[in-house]
């Protein structure tokens, strides 16, 4: 007893970063996860990666005038995210290209003004710490914005989910009863960069969509509707983030990687035992009913 | 004119420069049935798009009675077959005009779902998965959110497309229970034969109106000979169709356009 106690109990109940820590990492995946679940439905899992690193540049210029400091970064990441989602989406809507090649082009101009800005000031180290996260220095600050940013995520999921849902499974007929098809679009790239911008102070800008889609990805081999799919990658977003703090702790490996490789041991787990995985799929396929 | 449903003023659609639909006029009136026929790429899709919304036209207009609401089952969907979503979900989107984006699903609206389901004989498929169905099941289902839609005008793009003959007639069925609720319907039909015995009225596109008005006058030898003399193909040195000689067809070869059909439906 005394050892599981002191395996998954005492590192949180004995460490105030701890409990900071589990804190911040379950609110992100309450907000993070149901959104990469639509992303991963609409096909733009990869769009996500792309707005990860978009918010870069942003964030440098925080880091630039302000140093290490959680505000001025979050809300330059924003706006950078922000600019580069209507950027690349305007250009996709109003000229032929289309939206991976115009995201592809925004965000890789966005990385690279991001990189120069911090090149400029700082040494690697803090590169290092603006590319990556530290989900074990999250301090007061920093958790109030993460709640604040999945209460607004959950209560829009909340008032646009029918429009969302519509417009993933058939977006002509939405265009034929209402006219929220591009406004929903665009809320939903906005929460995407909302989502982004909470989780880099935790887990970095390039890791941040990790705790996103592979939760997410996961929970795609094992049900067949989306409300479900969404609460499942909640969930193994919740023990992505437990098992990921405690491997920290316990092999001291830095945090934000942890978390998102246990997501991947789900990940792949779920491919190969899911109710839509390999395993699954090859034993049925031996047995069928009559009608 | 309380009893038009649509109007077509000038309506000119298209994609780039080139009209699909060229400077149409006429009406549609409440409660009619009309087919659309025509060959490939003479505009009817086009004209369906069009009517509800979705293609903003390149000139004149298409006026909708007020309080009219449309229901339309395209014919290419934008369907994402591979969304996780059962068949009850895709059926109550069709409960969109009545409760929006926010209105709460009642017991009521559960009932009226699974009796559109049971009137295009799907019965007991709420539960299945979209990406089990086959494409006439699919089909049949999209119908369904039709049926539940509830709308006055309903425009059917191709629906008996993929389609076996058992379901083409329940369809056929559907579609004139509608027209007894004097509903208004155009659907896109190939099949001519179908249309005789089920229409009371067609149009019959080639860019611009062939002819427009009874089946049986509609679809004379002698005008389907003409539709099938249509050139589909965009030419992309064509003339620019100028505002002064087109809005009453002088010098174009599309001048019986305008006069011929305008009085067809309403004689009809």
């Amino acid at each position: 007893m005394d050892t599981l106690y002191g395996l998954f109990i005492a590192p949180f109940a004995d460490f105030g970063f701890m409990q900071r820590a589990l804190i911040g990492s379950l609110m992100l995946s309450l907000g993070a996860c149901p959104i990469g679940v639509f992303l991963m439905l609409r096909r733009m899992s990869l769009s996500g990666d792309a707005m990860a690193h978009a918010i870069l540049p942003g964030a440098a210029a925080g880091f630039l005038f302000y140093g290490l400091e959680i505000l001025p970064m979050t809300i330059g990441g924003l706006i950078a995210g922000v600019i580069v989602a209507l950027g690349a989406g305007a250009v996709s809507r109003f000229t032929i290209q289309r939206e991976d090649a115009s995201m592809a082009a925004f965000y890789l101009i966005s990385l690279a003004i991001g990189v120069l800005m911090v090149s400029i000031r700082g040494s690697s180290v803090d590169l290092m710490h603006v590319l990556f996260g530290t989900v074990l220095a999250l301090n007061d600050e920093a958790l109030t914005l993460i709640g604040g940013i999945v209460a607004v995520t959950l209560v829009s999921l909340a008032i646009f989910w029918r429009a969302l849902v519509a417009e993933c499974l058939d977006p002509l007929f939405l265009r034929s009863v209402s006219r929220l098809g591009s406004p929903v679009h665009f809320i939903f790239l906005g929460l995407v960069v909302l989502n982004l911008v909470g989780g880099f102070q935790a887990l970095g800008t390039l890791l941040s969509v990790g705790l996103m889609m592979l939760p997410a990805a996961a929970a795609r081999f094992w049900t067949v509707r989306v409300e479900p799919m969404c609460v499942l990658a909640v969930l193994i977003g919740f023990a992505s983030c437990v098992a990921g703090l405690l491997l920290s702790y316990h092999a001291s490996l830095p945090s934000g990687p942890a978390i998102i490789l246990s997501a991947g041991v789900v990940y792949f787990a779920s491919i190969l035992f899911g109710t839509r995985g390999i395993l699954r799929a090859r034993i049925i396929h031996h047995r069928h009913r009559t009608a | 004119m309380t009893n038009t449903c649509l109007t077509f003023r000038d309506l000119t659609l298209g994609y780039g420069s080139h009209p699909a639909i060229h400077h149409l006029d006429g009406t549609i009136r409440k409660g009619s049935l009309t087919a659309v026929v025509g060959a490939n790429g003479s505009g009817k899709s086009t004209l369906m798009k069009g009517i509800v919304g979705v293609l903003k036209p390149m000139a004149g207009e298409v006026i909708r009675a007020p309080g009219v609401r449309a229901a339309y089952l395209p014919q290419q969907s934008e369907l994402d077959r591979s969304f996780p979503a059962r068949v009850v979900d895709l059926v109550s989107l069709g409960l969109w005009p009545r409760r929006g984006l926010l209105g709460r699903y009642t017991r009521q609206d559960r009932d009226d779902v699974s009796k559109a389901l049971m009137a295009v004989g799907l019965g007991g498929f709420e539960k299945r998965p979209i990406d089990t169905l086959s494409g006439g099941q699919l089909q049949r289902t999209l119908f369904a959110r039709v049926l539940l839609q509830d709308a006055d005008l309903i425009l059917l793009d191709e629906p008996f497309n993929a389609v076996d003959a058992k379901t083409v007639g329940d369809l056929i069925a559907l579609i004139k229970h509608w027209h007894g609720e004097e509903r208004t319907i155009m659907v896109v039909v190939h099949d001519l034969d179908l249309v005789r015995q089920n229409f009371p009225e067609t149009l019959l596109l080639a860019r611009q109106p062939i002819a427009w008005g009874e089946t049986r006058e509609t679809l004379k030898p002698e005008n389907l000979l003409r539709a099938r003399r249509f050139h589909e193909a965009w030419e992309e040195n064509a003339p620019w169709c100028e505002p002064g000689e087109d809005a009453h067809g002088h010098g174009h070869d599309h001048d019986h356009h305008d006069h011929q059909h305008g009085v067809g439906p309403r004689a009809a």
